[in-house]
């Protein structure tokens, strides 16, 4: 026979015919693994990963237990908010926005209605009580999604004590917005020339009590982690991007603020009155998760300070109007509480159906149709517990939007994934990640 | 869209005013002063900018925000000047307006621009044809404007020339369309309950 077989060439000897199996390639094949040092693994990290803090997927490619590469994959929240809000008048915008980044909401609402304001031309109209209860809900937002980066950060890298802590202590917050709103997320509070509604009765004592109860509860989770010997050693020196890195790559709040800029809208831009608060920016100068940490928990305490002053404001501007006065443009509906949450305003509804009809059919205008906006295009920025929230808003001069854009922080940060990540160790990865704080509902929009 | 829930055929308007018609048109060009830090911005950047004349089609400020519409042959080299002698150090992205009426520059694209230096904002502003909807990257310039281009690709349909990887970021990368132009449907089903029906919000009768 001299049919040659690569997988089992034969030889005759005086005993029969020996066959010798080499498995075919296998030399050269182990030879190209030998010429190629490194041992490069993909591996797709989410989006149904506990710890990718949403439905967040992360390519990473990894060489033993170094990350080289990390890539991210978005879009799997996204539901055409902006899209959306076209075919809507603008104050139903406000119902979509809110659930944008889902846990800041009334930032989300804010920028929203600064930005319709600012295309009015009503800024200065919006009374003062209105303004101070915006700022003292966006505040009390900055503790509830603040609670949840540090919680959910910790539990990500491992340590479920400081989840409870957080949880406990955002819990405080939402009963609070729910007493306020009637809802503890997506609450649609924040309109366009004021609030949905004044505060009900009690709600400035009950702000008063969770503001103590809050200010002894933080020093819970600050005790349990700050000098943690396995905490410092998760965070520290890990995410490092500096400020160099933070500028190209258009990064905002907590993360710029840990390379020791300064930059906080509500002290450098000022919006809804917050000139008139004392307040700190918190800075670190380590620029690396450990400092963003910090910067969180500090901000809790700043956040404490300008709600206090809020109720002080509030109380002496007591009384005062929420909305706007110009009837074209205030919401006309106004609600009252009922024993079983919210409800219609009896009084509104008399003077409609039983006395006045311009009343009726200007409440049915203004529902139905919403009111126009003069064309033209303004951009508005405010600090969300994540940065930079702006939101870009065009008017063709009819009742709807006739584009809204969100230049959501979440969104923006996230590319600093691959800076953050890159050379590091993959279980370093989710502590980076945890540190930008990222809200898929946000980034996805 | 006028024929939709109420079988309207007019112009669906109810006020009685429907010979009232408000022409929503944008912002002219702006004349000097400007007024606040924006004399500063344009003196700065014709200084530093020979070109400016021919790069900048016209200045609009409106609603204390100054924007400079740029011819898109000339982004590029305007935002390296902004960036490096003007210290706009941070893009805050891109975002797309599709104006469907207005021929020949249907696809705007909108940078809204900060300096943390000297703590202003202003916003560049480029036009491009829907047929030719092509604008230079300007991720070279701002590493961040990366997502925000491809999102813009994604909603919009303009191609960043020159972009790293401009692939779909929030549609699914087979979607056909692009989602946030006038052209585009909003699309859903009519939801019925108890007998009635309420047609998808793109289809109701639509107040303007």
């Amino acid at each position: 026979m001299t049919t040659f077989d690569p997988y089992a060439p034969s030889r005759d000897t005086t005993e029969g015919k020996v066959f010798s199996v080499t498995g075919g390639d296998w030399d050269a094949l182990v030879q190209d693994i030998g010429a190629t040092k490194e041992e490069r693994v993909v591996v797709n990290m989410g989006p149904q990963h506990p710890s990718t803090h949403g439905v967040l997927r992360l390519v990473l490619e990894l060489e033993g237990e170094t990350v080289t590469e990390a890539r991210c994959g978005i879009g799997y929240l996204h539901t055409g908010i902006e899209k959306n809000m076209e075919y809507r008048n603008w104050t139903q915008g406000t119902t979509f926005v809110t659930r944008m980044d889902y846990l800041g909401p009334l930032h989300n609402e804010t920028a929203y209605c600064l930005a319709i304001e600012k295309l009015l031309g009503i800024t200065d109209d919006v009374p003062e009580r209105a303004s101070v209860i915006r700022v003292m809900m966006m505040e009390l937002n900055r503790i509830s999604s603040h609670m949840v980066a540090l919680g959910t950060g910790a539990l990500e890298l491992g340590a479920m004590g400081p989840m409870f802590f957080a949880f406990r202590d955002r819990e405080t917050v939402l009963e609070i917005f729910e007493m306020i709103t009637g809802l503890r997320m997506n609450m649609a509070y924040i309109r366009p020339g004021g609030v949905q509604q004044d505060l009900p009765e009690g709600a400035l004592s009950k702000i008063r009590d969770g503001v103590k109860l809050m200010r002894k509860n933080f020093k819970d989770n600050a005790t349990l982690l700050i000098g943690n010997s396995i905490w410092m050693k998760r965070t520290q020196g890990i995410g490092y991007l500096d400020l160099a890195g933070c500028t190209t790559l258009g990064i905002t709040g907590p993360v710029l603020r840990s390379t020791g800029m300064p930059w906080d809208l509500r002290k450098v831009q000022p919006y809804c009155g917050y000139e008139n608060y004392n307040f700190d920016v918190v800075t670190a100068d380590t620029c690396d998760v450990y400092g963003r940490f910090l910067i969180r928990m500090n901000e809790l305490e700043q956040s404490l300070r300008i709600i206090e002053q809020c109720v002080d404001k509030l109380e002496k501007l007591e009384g005062a109007p929420v909305m706007v006065a110009d009837k074209k443009i205030a919401w006309p509906a106004q609600l009252a509480m009922g024993g079983d949450g919210l409800g219609n305003s009896l009084d509104h509804i008399r003077q409609i159906m039983g006395t006045s009809m311009e009343s009726l059919i200007h409440h049915f205008k203004l529902v139905t149709e919403g009111f126009h906006v003069p064309a033209g295009q303004a951009y508005v920025a405010i600090e969300s517990p994540r940065g930079e929230l702006g939101a870009s808003v065009v008017s063709d001069g009819g009742t709807r939007p006739y584009r809204v854009h969100f230049r959501e922080p979440s969104f923006n940060n996230l590319q600093a994934t691959a800076a953050m990540s890159e050379g590091g160790m993959v279980a370093d990865i989710i502590g980076a990640v945890a540190s930008i704080d990222p809200v898929m509902g946000g980034v996805d929009r | 869209m006028t024929d939709g829930m109420f079988g309207a055929n007019g112009t669906g308007d109810t006020s009685g005013y429907g010979g009232l018609v408000r022409k929503a048109s944008a912002a002219g060009s702006s004349e000097r002063p400007y007024g606040g830090y924006f004399d500063d911005v344009a003196d700065d950047l014709e200084r530093a900018y020979p070109d400016f004349a021919d790069a900048i089609e016209r200045v609009v400020v409106d609603r204390g925000e100054i924007t400079l519409h740029v011819k898109r042959e000339k982004l590029v080299e305007v935002a390296l000047i902004l960036r490096d002698t003007l210290k706009f150090e941070m893009c805050m992205g891109v975002n797309g307006v599709h104006y469907p009426e207005q021929t020949g520059r249907e696809l705007h694209a909108v940078y809204p621009l900060l300096s943390m230096t000297k703590n202003q904002r202003i916003r560049l502003e480029v036009s491009v044809a829907d047929a030719d909807a092509h604008i230079p990257s300007l991720v070279e310039v701002w590493a961040g404007n990366n997502w925000h281009e491809r999102e813009t690709f994604d909603m919009f349909g303009i191609i960043f020339d020159g972009h790293p990887g401009l692939t779909r970021i929030l549609m699914p990368d087979d979607w056909e369309g692009h989602p946030q132009r006038k052209d585009y449907a909003l699309g859903g089903i009519a939801v019925e309950y108890k007998g009635a029906t309420t047609p998808p919000p793109s289809e109701r009768r639509s107040y303007k």
